[in-house]
């Protein structure tokens, strides 16, 4: 049902009331002006319902005058010798005004009926769209071409760089609007439920949130500022901004999903390759070991400088393993492949595991362990904390002169337990505490030794991972002296037996 | 008298050929193979006085093989393994394995082993001497008395009876798992530190320097063994 145009309102009225009296002129003769007058209130109803309200009453007027003028006697006169005539007369404009007032309501509802079934149609048109996109970019060009159709105005859409501001997406916009924009992003996060909206003038900002998180800025060109933008309208462009949102964060956690699949898969990869590498590096060196003291034992009995050759090539290939065990755990462990297996231990077991390991490196160096008898349990994975320890320990086999001297201790800390690694050796070059830690570097008094300088980066690695800290010092008289401290955390009780 | 046959089960041939020669060295006969299925026919039929295993066989888990074998063989057992295979080590020593050895390990190493675990199991099983030493150490197990020198050690119930059972087992790998269960009963097994801590008054009293310890030894992450 569509308004009446203002010709039907002007004809209306006239047509409807000639054809009124032509009818009644026709009738006259055999009906009581009583009924007559019913031809007349049905025009004002008729006129009512097509026209609306002021051509009914026109109408109406229109009617009691041709009625009184045609019908009443004295007829073809205005003199009404019969005052209740005006009482039809307020009938029919009573009539007449309820009538176009009812029809008016129930058109003006269909109407609103309509306009709503269209813009739920475009909503939806608008979700299965943006429900298709897989990028950023596809929803912001979908919201930009549909929101530009819908609103007639130029549309843009700023995402978000991270969390905190709009970034690069500000850029082509004035430092007026710049500064709209990033606010209503920024109420975005610090209110809730609602949603809000800035105007810098020229662009009207609504911001994109979906839960508790903004995703961007949504920009419309409108003449008009924000509080002259019709309550409809603003509302229907809050509801296009929750969609396009709702959107960002699906292909926000699309690429989440999408970023984890790839880190899983890299993972896998490194890790199958890392273990091939460790199997097919590891392989022949053991063979190669084993062979160089195998032969030593072969008939006829060799020479001794062939067995000194022997022996040789056996001693290079312990270094070649140590050495690739030393690459090997870096790359493990850089890689996060290292699962601790935490457990409650004694620190002087691990103490004594590591030097049973290193006691080759050690060689005649005296050896002093002063760990407290009541020292409680410490949580860690035995078989790296060993591996620190025999690093450290291999380390003062390297850098002290042979009849340097070795201290172990342990004491605890009020949350820490503390264990010092000290020899009285020529220690570390000063102002290199630090360095020593990071990978490939060796102090400097160090290049005719043999390594890579490997060793104390795993300690650290694998003290960091147990949550702890690792540091080089200079020693208490002289030499090095290497401090770790683990947190102590809350050992079980063991019962008394 | 013949000499007696080692059959050693590992893919790799260098190793294996190295392994050849240091067993030969030392008077074994020694019949390889490289698979899991012809290893445990070659254990059927060769009736070996030593299996050498490798855990890492293209055809077959090491570890099953063990379980397999010691259904119907009491052959001693030594398994090779891959280094940072803690897991497998206890799986294959829980099995039923009487010692390993972790690649890459010298000739010395690998005869060390293959004699004390010969050596072992010539004793005759059960019966136990009254009496155990290791250094200066002197334990009657009768008695339930321990001495170190000349001086009477006061060892707990729990002790003691971890004592005996590192005894009874000399020179062998016991698993956390297994000295848990025989020492504190089933209910122990998950609690892996009492071990740990009994085995530190064990070394407080009976070492001389706890911290380098010369007959109670730990084998990291896998358990514990008794040197004399």
């Amino acid at each position: 049902m569509r308004p009446p145009s203002a010709r039907t309102a002007c004809l209306a009225p006239v047509l409807a009331c000639a054809a009124a009296t032509g009818i009644a002129a026709l009738l006259a003769p055999y009906f009581a002006p009583a009924n007559i007058v019913m031809l007349f209130l049905l025009s004002v109803v008729l006129v009512g319902v097509r026209a609306g309200r002021g051509p009914a009453v026109v109408s109406a007027g229109l009617n009691v005058i041709a009625f009184d003028f045609f019908f009443v006697a004295p007829r073809y006169s205005f003199a009404v010798g019969d005052a209740q005539y005006l009482l039809t007369f307020a009938v029919m404009l009573v009539v007449g005004v309820v009538t176009a007032e009812l029809t008016a309501g129930v058109r003006r509802h269909a109407l609103l009926a309509e306009e709503r079934a269209g813009l739920a149609r475009v909503l939806y048109e608008f979700a299965r769209e943006l429900s298709g996109t897989l990028t950023r970019g596809q929803v912001a060009e979908i919201a930009e071409r549909s929101l530009a159709a819908t609103f007639a105005a130029r549309v843009r859409i700023l995402q978000a760089a991270d969390e905190i501001v709009l970034g690069p997406a500000l850029e082509p916009f004035s430092p007026v609007d710049k500064v709209a924009a990033q606010q209503a992003f920024d109420a975005a996060s610090a209110t809730d439920g609602s949603i809000p909206t800035r105007s810098s003038g020229e662009w009207l900002f609504v911001a994109l949130r979906s839960g508790a998180t903004a995703r961007g800025v949504l920009g419309l060109h409108c003449a008009r500022p924000e509080h002259l933008m019709p309550a409809d309208s603003l509302r229907q462009l809050k509801t296009f901004a929750t969609l396009i949102a709702i959107a960002l964060e699906r292909v926000h956690y699309v690429d989440v999903a999408r970023d984890a699949l790839i880190k899983i898969e890299s993972e896998r990869l490194r890790n199958s390759l890392l273990a091939a590498l460790s199997h097919d590096l590891r392989t022949p060196l053991a063979a190669l070991l084993g062979l160089s003291e195998a032969m030593t034992l072969t008939q006829p009995p060799m020479s001794p400088e062939q067995v000194d050759l022997a022996r040789t090539i056996g001693a290079e290939t312990r270094r070649l393993i140590a050495l690739v065990n030393n690459l090997l755990d870096m790359a493990r462990i850089q890689s996060g492949e290292v699962k601790l297996d935490l457990q409650w231990h004694s620190l002087e077991e691990v103490v004594g595991s590591a030097l049973a390991a290193s006691r080759a490196a050690l060689g005649a160096r005296r050896v002093a362990v002063d760990i407290p008898r009541d020292l409680p349990l410490v949580q860690m994975d035995a078989v790296l904390m060993e591996r620190v320890l025999a690093n450290l320990l291999e380390n003062t086999g390297k850098y002290t002169p042979p009849e340097a001297r070795v201290a172990i201790a342990a004491r605890t800390l009020e949350r820490e337990v503390e264990i010092a690694v000290e020899d009285d050796g020529n220690g570390i070059p000063p102002g290199q505490e630090e360095a020593v830690f990071e990978k490939f570097v060796r102090g400097t008094w160090e290049s005719a030794t043999p390594g890579v300088g490997l060793g104390l980066a795993i300690c650290r690695a694998i003290v960091e991972a147990h949550h702890g800290t690792i540091r080089a010092e200079a020693g208490r008289a002289r030499g090095a002296r290497f401090v770790i401290q683990l947190p102590r955390g809350e050992p079980p009780e063991v019962n008394a037996a | 008298m013949t000499a007696p046959v080692a059959l050693l089960i590992e893919d790799e041939p260098q190793i294996r050929r190295f392994v050849r020669t240091a067993l030969e060295a030392e008077g074994w006969n020694v019949h390889e193979t490289g698979t899991y299925k012809q290893g445990l026919i070659d254990a059927g039929t060769r009736k070996p006085d030593l299996v050498v295993v490798d855990l890492g066989l293209p055809d077959g888990d090491g570890v099953a093989l063990i379980r397999e074998l010691r259904g119907w063989s009491a052959v001693p057992v030594i398994v090779l393994s891959a280094r940072a295979g803690e897991s497998d080590k206890i799986a294959a020593l829980d099995a039923g394995a009487d010692d390993y050895l972790t690649k890459p390990f010298g000739v010395g190493e690998l005869l060390a082993r293959v004699r004390a675990t010969v050596r072992r199991r010539r004793q005759p099983p059960g019966e136990l001497a009254r009496t155990f030493r290791f250094g200066s150490v002197e334990v009657d197990l009768e008695a339930r008395t321990v001495k170190r020198g000349a001086e009477d050690v006061h060892l707990t119930p729990v002790e003691f009876r971890l004592l005996s059972l590192l005894i009874a087992n000399a020179g062998r790998v016991l698993t956390h798992r297994h000295i848990l269960r025989e020492v504190w009963g089933p209910a122990g097994v998950d609690q892996p530190h009492y071990a740990r801590v009994y085995m530190a008054h064990l070394r407080q009293k009976l070492e001389d320097d706890p911290a380098q310890p010369r007959h109670l030894l730990t084998e990291t992450a896998v358990g514990y063994r008794l040197v004399s």
